[in-house]
């Protein structure tokens, strides 16, 4: 029998398989193994790559994308060091169920194991930090592990997916046929969930006297807020969310109790200690939400809804599991339930936690302060920049003072932790979302990680505003320095090693600012969010030794919350 | 708890490699682990022999169904099952003790499969607990070396523990 395709090399099929994936952005960095990619890239028009400045920044700006846009984020890098750079960005998804795509070159097949220039066994490194990953050994099985990458990377609990690409398999021939479809028997996520669970859910919730909804981020991921909006407006509950789970559900909305866990506040964290009923949507008990495990919502019973099955029961034993998409499941949540409790006395009792230790900072010492940048970002903005943060004190902040109200505005690094992650994660969400500003929020530390990438933002002139809350310090191992480990600053302090950000910026091609006071906030703020011809940076010199309140102190219970500095004259 | 975990999996390239990095990643504790084709050659069969209390076999379990490669997981420890180990044990011998080991390999309903004038090699077979029983007993003799192929084991009956049951 005779075909009447004719053959393509595998490079040409790497891109028709991205065409008919959709993809629009690839974030790379050429090299050896992959120059013949690069050699056909020269003439592709159906999309866009972004030049890195390192495969660090590439995989972040793929996350930064995905998070952003829920479309997968595209990383191409070469073998070897341009794998292996790629790894931090890796386990970054994969804690926190980011969907990106990582191509990396590979020495060609014969060479694989023989220690030769540039190789390092990337599929054996990222094994356990990818969902899954490839090693294409072969031409012909290279268009159907592409679109098995996509598959497994987007669907069900998402998460990144690597595929190792041998030169030799690049370089040689086959027909081209891409699969319709994706049969993986070993592989079938489960969509809903079932409705018997689901209706003893429904009941339990009617029954409840004080129930209380803590979302996390598979609520965003799954495109659910609109079923989680209409379930909260139903049923009357309070809403609680975890750190990825920030705009889900408006912070502006009476119903919503902010972020509970280490830093949560002080209302969010006394509902789950007294609540009679929790509902866990699409969060995974983290041990920054629990706490000690032993007193976390022990007056509750427990729903857990998930998608994944591994993550019920895993931390905490909950009384209905239900494992399941948590858009359909709260769809079917919300049809079922007919009638509720009267929840008044739970809400008053919510309202007096809040009066009794509200959110607070000091405003009045004439001093720059964090909490105050981001509440005037907050209210500059509406609640509605996507606002990219880095890890530390900040981010915290952010959770706290900035008032998301729409899902996919909060990226942020939860279950890694890693600094260096908001300046390229900004500029892939950049490239993702045109109709809104774009916000990098950093620490004068975790800004350095990845500093390299502002060229990156300022040569394909986005809008990113760059903000750096410069305390001169590591701030968050500071507060923990001060609070847990003798006050021993050890290796904290930045206020003589720091460069000059401005000039940094400057040097950069960025307009940029620097003050250290409290009234040019403002207006710098204003000029930020309106120049939208390249970006923008300003450093904020805030506070020195400024901590995060409330403070659940690790693996502690709540009744162990440390809400406020002590006077050294209290102590007395 | 002793658990038999059988698992079905993608005859692939580093499926063996996944699974083993699971267990060590997340601290699961692993006594014997075998891998053979099975009777259709893209599929593999590993029985893998763990211990823990519940809450930990039931992530084994969750988390062994999560590998994209993994088709099926059955925990055995509950079920009728056959269950099979071989050993190779060479054992030092002298005239005076030449006849009892060969007594105690028949009880065992072994084989001697090399002799030579020090030491003599026994294949046994059998369920895990039957090899422990005979090496407990040549022990005294003095082995030299053993080598044991790890647990596996099959449903009784006509109930599969196959990816296409239940």
């Amino acid at each position: 029998m005779t075909s009447d395709k004719k053959n393509m090399s595998g490079a040409d099929i790497f891109f028709e398989c991205l065409k008919m994936e959709g993809v629009e952005y690839i974030f790379g960095y050429p090299g050896g193994a992959v120059l013949k990619l690069y050699e056909k890239l020269h003439d592709v028009d159906f999309l866009n790559h972004i030049l890195v400045r390192h495969e660090q920044g590439a995989t972040h700006m793929a996350e930064g994308y995905a998070k952003a846009t829920g479309k997968p984020g595209v990383v191409l890098v070469t073998s070897g060091p341009g794998a292996t750079n790629t790894v931090t960005g890796i386990a970054d998804a994969y804690m926190d169920s980011v969907p990106i795509v990582v191509f990396t070159g590979q020495v060609p097949t014969h060479l694989i194991g023989n220690d030769a220039f540039q190789e390092a066994d990337i599929v054996g490194i990222t094994r356990p930090i990818t969902k899954h990953n490839f090693l294409v050994r072969d031409v012909k099985e290279l268009a159907s592990t592409i679109r098995k990458a996509f598959y497994i990377a987007s669907s069900g609990r998402p998460g990144p997916v690597l595929v190792d690409l041998p030169k030799d398999v690049i370089n040689s021939e086959c027909e081209f046929e891409y699969p319709n479809e994706v049969e993986m028997r070993g592989y079938k996520p489960k969509l809903y969930g079932h409705i018997n669970q689901i209706k003893k859910a429904a009941t339990m919730i009617q029954n409840a006297k004080r129930p209380l909804f803590y979302v996390g981020g598979g609520v965003i991921m799954s495109g659910g807020h609109r079923e989680l909006h209409l379930l909260a407006k139903e049923t009357g509950v309070p809403v609680t969310m975890t750190l990825q789970g920030l705009g889900a559900f408006p912070m502006t909305d009476k119903q919503s109790l902010g972020m509970l866990g280490m830093h949560g506040t002080y209302w969010a964290n006394q509902a789950v200690n007294n609540c009679d009923l929790l509902v866990s949507l699409g969060a995974r008990f983290d041990d920054r939400v629990t706490g000690k495990i032993e007193s976390f919502a022990n007056k509750a019973y427990k729903i857990h809804v998930d998608i994944d099955p591994t993550c019920i029961d895993k931390n905490v034993l909950v009384d209905l599991p239900i494992v399941g998409d948590v858009k359909h499941v709260m769809a079917e949540l919300a049809s079922e339930i007919n009638q509720m409790n009267d929840l008044t006395d739970w809400w008053n009792k919510i309202e007096d936690w809040k009066n009794e230790c509200p959110l607070t900072f000091e405003s009045n010492d004439g001093r720059l302060r964090s909490e105050h940048i981001i509440t005037k970002l907050s209210e500059l903005t509406n609640g509605n920049a996507v606002v990219v943060t880095d890890v530390g004190q900040h981010q915290m902040w952010t959770a706290q003072y900035y008032k998301y109200t729409h899902p996919r505005s909060n990226l942020t690094s939860g279950g890694l932790g890693t600094m260096g992650f908001s300046v390229p994660a900004a500029i892939g969400a950049s490239f993702g979302v045109k109709d809104r500003p774009v916000v990098s929020l950093n620490g004068d530390g975790g800004f350095q990680m990845n500093i390299q990438e502002l060229i990156t933002a300022a040569y394909y002139k986005l809008p990113i505003k760059f903000i750096i809350l410069n305390n001169s310090f590591l701030g968050m191992v500071r507060q923990w320095q001060e609070l847990f480990h003798a006050e021993k600053f050890s290796f904290t302090d930045l206020s003589h090693s720091n460069p000059d950000f401005k000039k940094v910026g400057e040097a950069f091609g960025l307009k940029s600012f620097s003050t250290d006071n409290p009234k040019d906030v403002e207006s710098i703020l204003k000029e930020m969010l309106e120049y939208n011809e390249g970006p923008t940076l300003a450093e904020f010199k805030v506070v020195k030794e400024d901590m995060v309140f409330p403070i659940i102190p690790s693996g502690a219970s709540i009744n162990e919350m440390i809400t406020k500095r002590l006077d050294p004259k209290e102590m007395m | 708890m002793k658990h038999i975990i059988s698992v079905l999996v993608e005859n692939q390239f580093g499926t063996f490699n996944r699974v083993v990095t699971m267990f060590s990643g997340k601290g699961f504790n692993v006594s014997s682990l075998s891998i053979g084709e099975t009777e259709n050659p893209e599929v593999s069969r590993m029985t893998i022999v763990t211990s823990g209390d519940d809450k930990i076999i039931e992530q084994v379990v969750k988390q062994l169904n999560r590998l994209i490669d993994t088709i099926k997981v059955v925990d055995l420890t509950e079920a009728h099952t056959v269950q099979r180990e071989l050993a190779l044990v060479t054992v030092n011998y002298q005239k005076s003790t030449r006849a009892e080991i060969i007594d105690v390999c028949e009880i065992f309903r072994g084989k001697i499969v090399d002799i030579n004038n020090k030491s003599m090699m026994i294949e046994i077979t059998g369920p895990p607990e039957k090899i422990d029983a005979a090496v407990n007993v040549l022990e005294p003799f003095g082995i030299k070396e053993m080598a044991r192929s790890g647990n596996v084991a099959l449903k009784r009956g006509e109930q599969l523990s196959k990816e296409n049951s239940e």
